[in-house]
This record gives C-alpha cells, structure tokens and sequence, in this order.
C-alpha cells in the first residue's frame, strides 16, 4: 500500500466532506462545490501517479471523451431541462461502477479472454460486492436513462402498468440474487454475470416505468442514491476506501432526499414504486365534470393586483413548461416596485425533482430571500390579499385535506384556498397528475385565468406597466 | 473475514453517518445543487475506472475500463459545472436594480 496515495485520498474524502456540509448555505454553496471539485481533481491526479497505471494511452482517450460531453451537456443544457440533466448524469457515474466491477473480474480471472478463470482463491466480499456493483449500477444507468426519456417527454410520462408488475420484479430481483449466490460460490462461471447484467437491465427499466411523471422526484433521488450506493459497493471490490467515503455520503444524501420527497406526499416510498398513481393521467382529456368556473382575462386579475398590499405566487410544474420563470419574476419586480410584499411559497414536490422551483426563480434572479418554504409560509396565506398559483395543481388541492378516497389525502399543501383573493394562471380545468378534480377553481375567491403561463404574465407585465 | 474489510466496513458504517449528519442541514432551496453535486462526486468511482483502463494488458477489461472512465468523466466534469452554473444564480438581491419603497 502506498502510504502518500491513501493519505491523499483521504485529503480528497475531507474535501468531499467540507464541500457538502458548505452545501448547506446559499452563500457558501459555490465555493463548496469546487472545494469537492478540487477534491476530485486530487483523487484523480493521485490514481493517475500511483503507479498501478501501465498504459495511459486509453486512460487519455476516455479523460478526454468524458470531459468533452460532460463540458458540452453542463454549458449547453437549459434550466428548465436540469430534472432530466441530473437524471442522466445519475445514470452514467451508477453505469462506470457496474463498468468497473466486470472489468475487476475480469482482471480476477487472471485472463484478459472472458470464460478462463486461471484467478486462484478470491475474496467473498470481493465477489459479493462485484454482484452487488453490478445489480445497482445497471439499474441506476437503466433507471435513470427511462426516468429521463419520460421527462424528456421521449416516452409517456404516465405510469406503464401490466398484470403482476410487482410480482414480476420481486422474481427478477430474486433470480438476481441467487445466480448471485451461484456466481460467488464459484466464480468461474461468468455467464452468470452476464444473466444478472442482462435482468438488472430488464428491472431497471421496469422498476420505473410505473412510476408516473409528478412521482419523479423520488425516482431522481432514489437514482442518485443508487449511483453513491454502486460506488461505493466498488469501492469494496477494489478496496479503495475513498470510494466507499464517497459512495456512501452519495448514497446516503440521495435517501434522506428520497425520504424528504415521500414525506411531502405523506406516502411511502413503496406507495410511490409501486402503486401507480396517476396512471389515468391523461393531459388530452377534459374534466368530466360539466361544473362552471367563471372565466376571467389578465385585465381583471391586474385590476384585483393593483388594490393589493401583498402577494404570495405559487409556482408548479406549468411554470417550467410554459418557460415562464422570468417574466414572472419580471412581475415581481414591478409588484415590489410599487410596495407590495411579494413572495414565492414552494412546496417540496412541486415540479420534477427536489428544488426545481427554487432553481427555475433562482436563473430569473429572483433573491433567495423571498423563496419561502411551506412550513414558513403556510400561515400567512390567511393575511395575503392575492395567491396567484402559476401551473401548480395537485400541492393546493384541498382534497388532500378532505377527501380520504383521493390518492392526494393526507398531504400536506399550500393553504392558498385561505387567501383573500386566489388566482388560478392554467391552460385548462384538467386535473393534475393525481387525476383528482380541484375544488380549488370552483371557490367563489377564485379567479380562473386560462392560457399558457408566460403569455398570461406576460400580459400581466404590461398591465401593470401601463 | 479479512482485517481490510472489516476497516472497509467500519469506514462504510461511519461515512453514512456524518452523511446523514452533513446533509439534513441542506435547506430545500438548494436541493437540486445538491442533488447534482453530490451526483458528481459519485463520479468518484473514476479512480477505478482509470485503474481498469490502465492496466495494461489488451482484451476485453481494458474497454470496459475505458467506456467507464468516459461514463464517470462525463458524471464528474458535467455533475461539478452544471452544480456551478446553478449555484453561480443564487443571489440575495436581484441582479437588476430595482427601486425598492
């Protein structure tokens, strides 16, 4: 063991470490992040002069690849897309730990040929966590390779179901685990990797495509669990503890944010895996409910705003559609401009992973300080003269409150139904995700706007300009 | 069981730890740059693919070893920028100076 390499790597685990904890803060985030950059930069400059690399000619090629489409993608892609940039980037650092893991084995087996196996006694642990690397990097490269093509709209966001799902994916998991057991007690037999690659492909793909769009920031946080959660069970192949440091503080981030998200919903993460909410989500279909909500234009809605002291805006989904961030924030100003207390209420699941909403406002500019948390603002909606809520549905629904039948009942949402005045900013009376009709829009307080997000604000911006 | 895996498994059990400790201290504010620079560091598994890459003998691993260190470089270099250009917007006041009452 190189006594100067493994104490750099623990330098390197320390940086990972500080650079999260500053994390924490809106002014030290930044520098936290490159402190962990520069943590990496040292891990990596520490393996490439450790002596254990012979050959760098296909180190160089894939350092270069690698860095041009990481460069391309994080210059290139828009804020509204981060759901699914976050999604893909999960996928490819759980894909190199399965990588390593069959790579390791193969370097076990003492020859470079697949199906010679010249490696005398190997380790158990070695073994089990080779399997272990493999199930878990494969499924979180699948995983987050559908979850991202279901944001990306490339394939239906709804939930995908079929007769014994769950059964199904149980036996996969099952069979995974005892050719597993089959592999480690004698690890010549590699085809049995290959099997346990090829259904860690199947499962990784059926374990998500149940899960419907509005569900996606567990699936985005359990993925970047799973990718810490690979690294580190590669870091047990290849005993290398700053894998294990990083993997596990990866894996172990990924959960509580995991945890935060189903909390939110107040359900559980099996409810959310399993239970295919939303699956008769269609956007094309009307409400069948032939109620009527009275239509209101952008005119009235400035006429209400005009007379108002202070505003709270929720913000949805709908507002990274219709792209809509910074002219809002363009109506903020102004709002602020004239002394009117304006503030964004977020809930914790609102838009397509956690923190959406904040980073949406943060790229229009809008100051930290007026982004307000649930908790923090729930009570003041009774004191507020207008909500105005731009494409959120399900977080103000008030039959999460109410209606023990509704797949919503028990979660907590914005209390915008308290608010002197609400404003409803939608394309249509469709209900959201959860397919369940919002008393909401039919409150006698509340002003239905229809149309797209950004050119009902846009609208709003002139008006009040005027 | 092996005196090295047993450390391994120790050092396993205590990074959760302060992983729990570290972590729940982030706001939802910015969950999403954490979720992405966390992602990045993840990439950490690099240092084996480098490892596979390198290893001199031609076949089979040393490809392997080679799409992993393009897949981690991918994770590490876009994780780190991406979880910069977002945390580079956060600001207390707006950027534009706006006549406060």
């Amino acid at each position: 063991m190189n006594v100067l390499a493994e104490l750099l790597y623990l330098v390197a685990s320390v940086l990972f470490i500080m650079g999260l904890k500053m994390l924490s803060s809106p002014k030290t985030a930044r520098k936290g992040n490159g402190i962990a950059a520069i943590g990496m930069l040292l891990a990596i400059v520490v393996t490439l002069t450790d002596q254990k690399i012979i050959d760098f000619s296909f180190v160089l090629i894939g350092l270069i690849i690698g860095s041009g489409i990481g460069l391309y993608l994080a210059v290139r892609v828009q804020m509204t897309a981060m759901p699914q940039m976050v999604g893909v980037l999960n996928g490819f650092g759980g894909g190199a730990s399965a990588l390593v893991a069959f790579a390791e084995y193969l370097r076990l087996s003492g020859d470079p040929s697949l199906g010679v196996w010249k490696g005398g006694d190997v380790s158990l642990d070695v073994l089990i966590t080779i399997v272990l690397s493999l199930l878990i990097g494969t499924v979180t490269i699948i995983g987050s390779g559908v979850a991202s093509a279901k944001l990306q709209g490339i394939i239906r966001g709804a939930p995908i179901l079929y007769p014994m799902q769950k059964q199904m994916n149980g036996a996969m998991l099952l069979a995974v685990l005892v050719l597993g057991v089959f592999f480690v007690l004698d690890p010549s037999r590699w085809y049995l990797l290959i099997i346990i690659t090829g259904l860690s492909v199947v499962l990784g793909v059926t374990s998500v495509i149940p899960i419907g769009g509005a569900d996606m920031p567990v699936v985005i946080s359990l993925m970047n669990s799973y990718s810490g959660l690979a690294g580190a069970m590669t870091g047990f192949v290849i005993s290398n503890d700053v894998l294990i440091i990083s993997g596990t503080l990866v894996g172990t981030s990924g959960l509580i944010l995991t945890n935060i998200m189903t909390k939110a919903m107040n359900r559980s993460l099996a409810n959310v895996l399993f239970a295919g909410v939303g699956a008769d989500y269609d956007p094309t279909v009307q409400a069948t409910e032939q109620r009527t909500v009275i239509r209101y234009t952008p005119e009235d809605a400035s006429t209400i705003i005009d007379g108002a002291q202070s505003v709270i805006i929720v913000p949805g989904y709908g507002l990274a559609v219709a792209q809509a961030q910074h002219v809002l924030q363009e109506l903020v100003n102004i709002m602020t401009a004239r002394g009117m207390q304006v503030r964004y209420a977020i809930h914790p699941v609102a838009g397509r992973m956690p923190g959406h909403m904040n980073v949406l406002l943060a790229e229009a500019n809008a100051p930290y300080d007026i982004l307000m948390e649930m908790e923090q603002i729930n009570d003041d909606f009774q004191n507020t003269d207008v909500a105005l809520v731009i494409g959120a549905n399900d977080v103000v629904n008030p039959a999460a409150r109410t209606k023990k039948s509704s797949p919503l009942y028990g979660m907590p949402i914005l209390n915008v139904d308290h608010a002197r005045t609400i404003m409803v900013c939608k394309r249509s009376l469709n209900p959201g995700f959860a397919g369940e009709d919002n008393e909401l829009f039919y409150d006698q307080k509340t002003m239905m706007i229809f149309g797209d997000a950004k050119e009902t604000v846009t609208k709003l911006v002139h008006l009040m300009k005027a | 069981m092996t005196e090295t895996l047993m450390v391994s498994i120790y050092v396993f059990v205590l990074a959760a730890f302060v992983g729990v400790e570290v972590i729940s201290k982030v706001p939802p504010l910015l969950h999403t740059p954490l979720m992405s620079g966390s992602n990045a560091i993840s990439g950490i598994t690099l240092v084996g693919s480098l490892i596979a890459a390198g290893e001199g003998h031609a076949g089979l691993g040393v490809i392997l070893g080679t799409i992993a260190v393009v897949f981690a470089t991918i994770n590490v270099v876009g994780g780190f920028l991406v979880t910069d250009r977002m945390l580079k917007m956060f600001k207390k006041e707006p950027a534009r100076k706006t006549s406060r009452s």
